[in-house]
């Protein structure tokens, strides 16, 4: 059984519905990636996912549990994580504190995971005590990661994790990303630069006006023909 | 000259303690909740006259209540200072529970708006237990001593360092502990605490605990250095915390110190050169100046 499956989704804002039935699954050490234009309900997808909207219909299910429209912070516990795309670090705190803040919920000795976060991106470790708003783009980037990967998740939910950074951070990150899911986490990731995305992803999804247009491998979806020009960019 | 200066230096260092330490607790539910507690005034005075009451109490049981070294007052007032600084908390904890809570979702125009509905009805009921008229903490007469031609009051030296361990104290707290922690999160990004997992309910609690508990702390320490307390007390004050608030951006504890002291220090010296009655200007001029020339502050930081 899938860890996370969300099963012909119906959501959106208000009256306004977006996602006229959308289902996936992702797998534990599985990258998948959620491509489409703007405004075809990647968000939304992902917010609904993350409790953060209630859809109308159907069901999100998580590590054999029904967790539709359980709020996120009761998500949170149970092992799902989510790295908004802007504003996913509190600026004003250090680097260190951002990540404590990250195993909030914890109340054992997190310091394994820590060393653990340290280990991967070692930058972090360098400027612990450096503001979070200090930071460039990318480290940004790293500090959001790392936060969510105190609590040791089951399932981490990036929303456009390279957006607004240049071409060989993107690289990083989603190489990091890689390495991540290879240990057993199970990686949703909504993107507009799905190029990048697609490469380290095990499968893709394009989202065509709230709908599932094509679900493939991530290099079938990066080869095909008509899908490149159309949703990739040359 | 120049001791004079220091003098009225002096004085606004103790103006601006009180200032201060008021100001850290608007700055701290300005920065959780974001909205201009306009009641912040007026639960100082809850503390002040809840203080008031365990004063009369203890010498209603007849505690021996012996001046403390140099001080004017004794154990007993330390003891109400305890009593405001909680019927504060309390208070801030009720009409969160009461109104704040229910409005949370409708905006912050709404939440300002019905806070100084709470402040004027906060004094209403304090007008009403203990009348309008001035009501004496400290009956005794405090000669101030002289320190190099500078005259403080013993009084005044317990007002600035009581001041200076209370903010070391929110100090240690939001830096050190975990809540506190969290309480600096959630008032950089409140969504972001939500979705990391941090229980913001249980923040914006200890964020009326701490505001509330420093609110009545400075109502008691206005009361200590007047003497005497009256039911405008604190909205009176309102004014002066605001200014001191703004100054140092709002929303940062830190800079609410900083404003604060500012605030008081300026008040004073400024009577160098204005009319005295004029002083009440000066916080006024100040707040307008800042709003226009930078708007966040010394220390914001949006």
């Amino acid at each position: 059984m899938s860890i996370l499956e969300a099963r012909d989704i119906y959501s959106g804002y208000g009256e306004m519905e977006i996602l006229h039935g959308v289902s996936l699954h992702v797998e534990r050490g599985e990258v998948v990636v959620i491509i489409g234009p703007n405004g075809a309900g990647k968000s939304t997808l992902m917010k609904t996912i993350f409790g953060l909207l209630i859809p109308t219909r159907g069901s999100v299910r998580f590590d054999g549990e029904d967790i539709t429209g359980v709020r996120p912070d009761r998500i949170v516990k149970k092992g799902m994580c989510y790295v908004p795309q802007t504003d996913n670090i509190f600026s004003s705190l250090t680097v260190l504190e951002n990540l404590e803040m990250g195993a909030f919920i914890r109340n054992d000795d997190f310091t394994p995971s820590l060393q653990a976060v340290y280990q991967r991106f070692p930058v972090l470790e360098k400027k612990h005590k450096q503001k979070a708003g200090t930071l460039s783009g990318g480290e940004r980037q790293m500090l959001a990661l790392g936060k969510a990967l105190m609590l040791e998740p089951k399932a981490l939910m990036l929303d456009e994790p390279s957006s607004g950074l240049a071409p060989m951070i993107v690289e990083e990150i989603f190489g990091k990303v890689r390495e991540i899911a290879e240990e057993g986490v199970a990686v949703m990731i909504i993107e507009q630069n799905a190029r990048e995305a697609l490469k380290a992803a095990n499968r893709g999804y394009i989202l065509v006006m709230g709908e599932k247009r094509h679900e493939d491998t991530g290099q079938a979806l990066l080869n095909h023909p008509e899908l490149g020009s159309l949703y990739l960019g040359s | 000259m120049l001791v004079e200066i220091l003098q009225l230096v002096v004085f606004g260092i103790i103006s601006g303690s009180i200032i201060a330490l008021s100001g850290v607790g608007l700055s701290l539910t300005y920065g959780i909740l974001k909205f201009a507690n306009f009641a912040h005034g007026d639960t100082m005075t809850a503390g002040a006259f809840s203080a008031l009451a365990a004063l009369a109490l203890l010498e209603a049981i007849g505690l021996p209540d012996h001046p403390l070294g140099p001080l004017s007052f004794g154990f007993s007032i330390l003891m109400a200072l305890v009593v405001g600084m909680v019927a504060a908390v309390l208070v801030g904890l009720t009409v969160d529970k009461l109104l704040y809570n229910r409005l949370r979702n409708t905006g912050t125009a709404v939440l300002l708006i019905s806070s100084v509905g709470v402040a004027f009805g906060l004094r209403a009921l304090v007008q009403f237990i203990w009348s309008p008229s001035p009501q004496y903490y400290i009956r005794k007469i405090q000669i101030a001593r002289d320190y190099f031609g500078i005259r403080i009051k013993p009084d005044q030296i317990f007002i600035v360092i009581l001041t200076a361990l209370l903010v070391l104290a929110v100090h240690l707290f939001l830096t050190r502990t975990k809540m506190g922690k969290a309480m600096r999160a959630t008032s950089d990004n409140m969504e972001l605490a939500r979705v990391t997992g941090i229980d913001t309910d249980r923040v914006i609690l200890w964020t009326w605990i701490i505001g509330g508990a420093l609110a009545g702390a400075g109502g008691v320490l206005a009361g200590i250095e007047n003497k005497f307390i009256t039911p405008t007390l604190g909205w009176a004050m309102l004014i002066y915390i605001f200014a001191g608030v703004i100054l140092g951006g709002i929303g940062s504890p830190y800079g609410a110190m900083a404003g604060g002291m500012i605030i008081g220090i300026s008040g004073e010296v400024s009577t160098l050169v204005i009319p005295t009655e004029d002083k009440p200007v000066v916080p006024f001029v100040i707040m307008v100046v800042v709003l226009l020339v930078k708007p966040t502050g010394i220390f914001g930081n949006r």
